[in-house]
């Protein structure tokens, strides 16, 4: 049986691969090429997304393609958990592909063609949607590789640049490492089910070791492609080498695939009732360290690709945060607040993909307009962009968790069910939950802090450099591919009570319960996900609140014909300053480098450089160099042992004659003596 | 009455092939190592003799003649040959010195009777207890091959070994077909013809036959 919501999802795979076969045969006309990769790509967009809209309210479907190998055919399923997915999926491919067809055109007028991303572009669409459809462990692996290795061709686009290509080594490494590992997860559900296909492995009986040994793989495997605190280090070079639109698409929604990758696995064909009691603990600590250590290091980036990344390493430890509440109070046997659990991190998810896609096309927008990722030279870009800059203020208010948009519902509910902790017996978990949920809060408040520096110093003040001075607005599409998310940040965060009704039947499927009761459809205002006498919020109000109070500022600062004096910028009231006595991207951070200095372990380097005598000083250097904490303190001496191993062996390769002899000599007394035995 | 000869003359080849293995790893000089791997030949030659006569197998009277021949003057005369016409040192270099190599050949050989305990207790053959001995032999020309410096010395301890597998056949199961036999022998035969042209070569090249000399130069 093939219902609407299967047939809708499979169509906007057809389109990806459409676009994709289409793609090199226009190759020769870019412009047409460019129109047509990026409206395909917006089409499967929207028909993703309305995939997703039917899936969540439908029952679910099942469709086996004629296609794989001779005796697996590819097995398709669209069911809550993948629908919403779908959704998400849908919600942003939809605007980047709008993005797209403007900010091509500049990659054409730079580069001359876009062969290597009109091909790839659409395969890393087609990847994803295919990843979230599959129902067996062959289709899944099949489209995750595909997801894979075109996102590696699409980070190395300009490949002409030798950071690009180790960001993209270190990207293809890790992603097949990370590969390998989810293959071992899916081989331990096989050896249980005695089959590839999901419907076997949610079936299956596991033992307690099986099923851990399960859980260990995954949660490595998918959290090196979600960028889970200590596996992250791909991510912010991958993400800032790669093409705007392309980063928005891979931190936006290839995050959460690999998000979705662990539900699915964990949730759905491993099970709730077999959970072990400290997975949702590991969870929770691998979220609460990726939110602080993500958002800490994004304080300290000027390259604002480099910042929005570690952003995201930020939000999927959120997003984690609420799955490993989920799971924890999951296993102690309180469904209910683990659906409310859930719904947080799903609600974060979407959310996500919608203001960090949009700050990735903001940041796309604001390079093609000053041709440059570093923050420090740009500056007062609000006067010149004035559509890019209201979209990243959004975005930015978004992301750092104020109302009335939609960053504030998905961390309050992830609060709300934190704060149902006193229901835990387990002492241990008691009080691991409010651990998590104060580095949750401290994150909220460095998020905001980082968020106000990118905006302050991106678009406020004066222009740092000459190109920021003479920065000119993007065209329309990239404008429209910005809007639709706003919008959609908007909408998310005013009409909670009607979305969450939708997402529910997520919860509904894995954990088989439901918030009816606590979250009413019909009280359309105000959102209780507890009890009404407990935590309730109604955000049409508080935009309704926030709007009215804006009114009266503005009436009691312009109103009745009151003068304005314009004095400036920066300089409160005193004479004019230049654009270098500004406060810059690094002397805003600064106090909190001083503060959190254990944590960045900051490298100084200070000299003097003397003329012809030692009292004519030539020239002082100072820098202070913040690397990745985790990459130095676990990759480096990582590394540095298996070379060191590898060194010895080939040592030992190096031997002369002599040694081959007495190594073949042993093996045949030892292999002689086996047989004996 | 034939078969307790038989056992006893072999036997008694037997220790005999262990103590010229034991004497090639003891010797200083390389002329009496050569001297020595002669005798190695002649032994095997008339273990192969006293098999023929006592079991009568006719082609084995010719199998031994080919080893006196060719092992016990054949091939010592052309490494006698390479060693003069080359100038070899006239020193064996060990790489583990003597007493200690002798320590080792002696775990060895112990090693080898308790590895062929199980397959002489299967045995049915009246020479059970040389096979052994045989691969005590084969052992120890390996061990004369991994202690010991000179590629000259290596390849008598190759041949030593070809000596053993050749006495463990004929004390075993009587000597092997003769077209294999003589296909051995011929391949011995070339095998040293190869190893002196390589020497050749190699004095050539690297101006040495010491084998971490010549590792030396070809690294830089």
């Amino acid at each position: 049986m093939i219902d609407s919501a299967l047939l809708l999802a499979i169509s906007a795979m057809a389109t990806c691969l459409f676009a994709a076969l289409l793609s090199p045969c226009i190759g020769r006309f870019p412009a047409l090429q460019r129109l047509s990769v990026s409206l395909l790509l917006a089409a499967s967009g929207a028909l993703a997304m309305a995939a997703g809209l039917f899936g969540l309210n439908d029952s679910e479907a099942v469709m086996t393609l004629p296609i794989g190998l001779p005796w697996l055919p590819m097995h398709l399923h669209l069911d809550a958990l993948s629908a919403f997915f779908m959704l998400t999926i849908g919600i942003l491919l939809l605007p980047v592909g709008i993005y797209s067809v403007g900010y091509l055109k500049e990659i054409v007028a730079k580069n001359g063609s876009i062969q290597q991303m009109g091909l790839f572009l659409p395969l890393f669409a087609l990847g994803m949607q295919g990843v979230v459809l599959a129902d067996d462990a062959y289709t899944f692996m099949v489209f995750w590789e595909i997801m894979s290795l075109a996102s590696y061709f699409l980070v190395t686009f300009e490949h002409e640049n030798e950071a690009t290509r180790k960001a993209g080594f270190l990207y293809l490494l890790m992603a097949h490492l990370a590969g390998l590992l989810i293959l071992g997860a899916f081989s331990v559900l096989y050896a249980a089910a005695g089959d590839f296909s999901f419907v076997a492995m949610r079936n299956a009986e596991l033992s307690p070791g099986m099923a851990t040994a399960a859980f260990l793989l995954a949660a490595f495997g998918f959290g090196m492609k979600a960028g889970v605190v200590p596996l992250h280090v791909w991510l912010p070079d991958a993400h800032s080498a790669a093409p705007s639109n392309v980063s928005a698409l891979m931190s936006g929604i290839m995050l959460k695939v690999a998000i979705f990758g662990f539900m699915r696995l964990i949730w759905d064909l491993v099970g709730m009732h077999e959970f072990a009691w400290w997975w949702g603990a590991l969870v929770l600590a691998a979220g609460s360290s990726s939110a602080i250590t993500g958002i800490l290091m994004a304080l300290q980036q000027h390259d604002l690709k480099r910042l929005l990344a570690y952003s995201s390493v930020e939000n999927v430890g959120i997003i984690l945060i609420g799955i490993g509440m989920a799971m924890t109070f999951a296993a102690s046997g309180h469904p209910l607040i683990a659906v409310l659990g859930m719904i947080a991190a799903l609600y974060h998810t979407i959310n996500h993909a919608l203001f960090k896609g949009m700050l990735f096309m903001g940041a796309g927008a604001v390079m093609h307009a000053t041709g440059s990722r570093d923050m420090e030279s740009m500056g007062g870009l609000i006067h010149r962009m004035p559509a890019t800059a209201v979209f990243v203020l959004i975005a930015c208010i978004s992301i750092s968790g104020l109302p009335p948009f939609n960053g504030f519902v998905s961390e309050w509910l992830t609060f709300q069910t934190a704060l149902l902790t006193p229901h835990l017996e387990n002492t241990l978990l008691a009080a691991l939950i409010p651990f998590s949920a104060s580095m949750l809060a401290l994150a909220g408040a460095l998020a905001a802090a980082c968020f106000v520096k990118l905006f302050g110093i991106v678009f406020q003040g004066q222009a740092r450099s000459t190109a920021a001075a003479q920065a000119h607005e993007v065209d329309g599409w990239m404008k429209a591919g910005m809007a639709i998310p706003a919008l959609f940040c908007l909408l998310l965060g005013v009409l909670p009570t009607l979305f969450i009704p939708l997402i529910e039947s997520v919860p509904q499927m894995l954990i088989h319960a439901s918030l009816a009761g606590s979250v009413q459809p019909e009280n359309w205002l105000w959102l209780t996900p507890v009890s009404a006498d407990r935590a309730s919020y109604a955000a049409p109000m508080m935009l309704f609140g926030m709007l009215i109070l804006a009114a009266l500022i503005y009436w009691r600062l312009h109103g009745r014909g009151k003068r304005i004096l314009r004095s400036a910028v920066w300089s409160c009231g005193h004479a004019p300053l230049n654009p270098r006595m500004q406060y810059t991207s690094t002397s805003y951070s600064q106090p909190l480098k001083r503060i959190f200095s254990g944590a960045y372990l900051p490298e100084v380097h200070e000299g003097t450089r003397y003329g012809v005598h030692p009292l004519v000083v030539h020239s002082v250097v100072y820098a202070v160099h913040i690397g990745d904490l985790f990459y130095r303190r676990l990759y480096l001496p990582v590394g540095r042992i298996t070379q060191a191993i590898a060194d010895r062996l080939a040592h030992e390769h190096e031997r002369g004659m002599h040694a081959y002899l007495a190594y073949i000599f042993s093996t045949i007394l030892l292999l002689l003596l086996w047989v004996v035995q | 009455m034939d078969d307790v000869m038989l056992q006893e003359a072999i036997s008694v080849a037997a220790s005999l092939m262990l103590l010229i293995s034991f004497a090639l790893l003891a010797q200083h000089r390389l002329l009496s190592v050569l001297h020595w791997f002669a005798a190695q030949g002649v032994v095997l030659a008339l273990t192969t003799l006293l098999v023929a006569v006592i079991s009568g197998h006719y082609e084995l009277y010719f199998s031994a003649l080919m080893t006196l021949l060719l092992k016990g003057a054949l091939l010592p005369w052309l490494l006698w040959r390479i060693i003069r016409k080359m100038h070899v040192h006239r020193e064996v270099e060990p790489l583990v010195n003597m007493p200690v190599t002798m320590l080792i050949a002696l775990t060895l050989v112990l090693i080898c009777f308790y590895v062929a305990l199980p397959i002489e207790r299967m045995s049915q053959l009246v020479t059970h207890n040389t096979l052994a001995i045989a691969m005590a032999t084969v052992f120890l020309g390996m061990l004369m091959m991994i202690t010991r410096k000179k590629a000259i010395t290596q390849v008598i301890g190759f041949l030593s070994i070809e000596n053993a597998l050749f006495f463990t056949a004929v004390g075993a199961t009587h000597g092997m077909p003769m077209i294999v036999e003589l296909g051995v022998a011929f391949d011995v035969l070339i095998a040293a013809i190869i190893f002196g042209l390589f020497f050749t070569h190699m004095r050539n090249t690297f101006d040495s036959l010491d084998l971490d000399v010549i590792q030396e130069k070809s690294k830089r």
